[in-house]
């Protein structure tokens, strides 16, 4: 059976405790930023662009076959895709409904709502309530 | 002055920012984002804390004693920053909340007397967005047309430029005295000049000149000139507008309320005489206060000083910083204050800036409230480092460090 949202978010927040400094826990999210799922072109337009970002964020969602939710995104600044890249690695591959009703506490346990400044936290909200959104469209 | 008499009256006034004392992410914290806002010196927090621990009161109408204290400091302030730009009257001198609101006004008021269908107001391509968005409010209500004064690669206008734009219709001109994205020293005393031999009225918008330049507006001539307390080491929430005493009297208030009243009735309200006409309602009293603190903690100091303290930083930072690997100055003007702008070629500027903040190092990242610069040099944003008085070289041998470490974690 696939990981639940909640046993994801714990696989990261644990992934996260191994971390002794800031540098190594930026190098890893710019490594996951190098391999995010990047969003097709054609969906790289602007009402896919998240407001709220100083970085440009574009994320784009779509329900597969067996009703699961694939999220693919991009952005142009490389920490901000790390950072993406953690939420969908949590997101993906779940209902819709689940989603829509998952906590996201997870970002403040891995310390990165407070390290980040206060217009990338923005940012980072306005990215998760996005994400809620596509869960609930996609719920349907 | 020797060296060392410069180095001991540095540490002095550097050791009156308390807030410098403080660590950030385990680090000492380096402000270099003094463009935002600068820290303050202890006799402008020392100033808030004695106005509400022993004399607030509402001012300029009480017969009790609090009441008269409040109302001499605060008029002591208004005089103080008349002298910081040398005024000739006190009550040219019109408190705000800020630069934001000092233009407003204007767009607002003087657009109301002055602007009719079909005229035209001139902005520079480099502006803040305050400075901005105002006079294409102010242009849609008066049906006027709002004309833009471009600049070059290095951002600097020109004059000629700006004689080619002024038509019979041009009503205003709107400039930054310095920007903040660029860092350039625009030059305003000409462009006044320029603008008074065509009969068109200039404002100035001095929010980052405050902190660094002299400022004489009788000198310049200027028929406006804003700024705000919280970038010239005084608090938040109060700013100036100064005014000609002619042209503030010809046009309508801004705000109605109390204090800027003469007479009201049904009938017939009649308005209160300069700086009152302007100030409604209960001012910003304590960071009025506080503000006035400000300007007089700047001038005893001395302009000079802080002018020639901060190009030495400006001069330091660029000389360094150039020797980073795809790196480019944004801003390259003839006259530069301390405000160095720049980008790493491959590298977005917020990456940059969450590693600097990571080893307590303060900058801004982004547009600046400048989007039409940003465009202009076709960038997403830039990393901007900007001085002031209490800025170190060791600071900037610190930026320096931290960008190479920034710069080896994001390639």
């Amino acid at each position: 059976m696939p990981k639940s949202i909640q046993e994801k978010q714990q696989d990261v927040i644990e992934e996260f405790a191994f971390f002794e400094d800031w540098m190594q826990k930026y190098e890893y999210i710019i490594e996951l930023g190098k391999d995010l799922p990047l969003i097709d072109e054609k969906y790289k337009t602007d009402d896919k662009l998240i407001i709220g970002c100083q970085s440009r964020v574009w994320l784009h969602a779509e329900k597969t076959e067996d009703g699961t939710v694939q999220f693919t995104a991009d952005s142009d600044a490389i920490i901000t895709k790390g950072i993406i890249n953690i939420l969908i690695s949590v997101f993906n591959n779940q209902k819709g409904v689940d989603i829509a009703q998952a906590e996201m506490d997870f970002i403040d346990t891995i310390g990165l709502k407070e390290h980040l400044s206060p217009t990338r936290a923005n940012g980072l909200v306005s990215m998760m309530k996005q994400l809620k959104l596509y869960g609930i469209v996609l719920s349907q | 002055m020797t060296t060392v008499e410069n180095t001991l009256l540095h540490t002095d006034i550097r050791n009156q920012f308390p807030i410098l004392n403080r660590k950030v992410n385990g680090q000492p914290l380096v402000y270099l984002d003094n463009g935002a806002t600068v820290q303050k010196p202890q006799v402008v927090i020392d100033a808030l804390e004695r106005y509400y621990s022993h004399y607030n009161s509402n001012i300029h109408r009480g017969v009790h004693h609090l009441s008269q204290e409040a109302t001499a400091a605060f008029e002591e302030a208004r005089v103080s920053l008349q002298k910081f730009i040398n005024a000739k009257h006190s009550h040219e001198v019109i408190l705000t909340s800020g630069t934001t609101q000092s233009i407003n006004l204007v767009a607002y008021s003087f657009g109301k007397a002055f602007i009719n269908e079909g005229d035209e107001i001139i902005v520079s391509g480099m502006e803040h967005h305050s400075n901005i968005v105002p006079w294409q409010i102010m242009c849609e209500d008066r049906g006027a047309t709002l004309k833009v004064l471009h600049f070059d690669d290095n951002g600097d206008v020109s004059l000629d430029d700006l004689k080619s734009l002024i038509t019979n219709k041009t009503k205003l001109i709107s400039i930054a005295h310095i920007s903040n994205s660029l860092g350039t020293i625009n030059p305003v005393k000409e462009i006044i000049a320029l603008a008074h031999q065509n009969g068109v009225k200039v404002m100035i918008d001095g929010a980052q000149a405050a902190p660094h330049a002299h400022i004489d507006v009788q000198d310049l001539d200027a028929d406006f000139y804003a700024f705000s307390g919280h970038k010239m080491y005084g608090p938040t929430g109060v700013g100036v507008l100064y005014g000609k005493e002619s042209l503030l009297n010809a046009m309508p208030p801004y705000l109605g309320g109390g204090e800027m009243i003469a007479t009201v009735s049904f009938e017939k309200t009649t308005y209160n005489t300069l700086p009152h006409k302007f100030e409604a309602g209960t001012p910003n009293i304590a960071d009025v206060i506080a503000f006035g603190t400000a300007a007089e903690w700047m001038l005893e100091i001395g302009r000079d000083y802080i002018q020639a303290h901060e190009a030495k930083l400006l001069a330091y930072a660029t000389e360094k910083l150039s020797t980073l690997p795809g790196f480019k100055a944004i801003g390259t003007a003839k006259q530069k204050a301390g405000v160095l702008s720049f980008v790493i070629e491959g590298l977005h500027p917020y990456d940059l800036g969450t590693i600097l903040d990571q080893q307590g190092i303060a900058v801004r990242t982004g547009h600046h409230c400048t989007q039409p610069v940003m465009e202009r040099f076709c960038i997403p944003g830039t990393v901007r480092a900007s001085f002031a008085v209490y800025n170190t070289i060791e600071e900037i041998d610190t930026l320096y460090n931290g960008l190479v470490k920034a710069v080896k974690l994001l390639s």
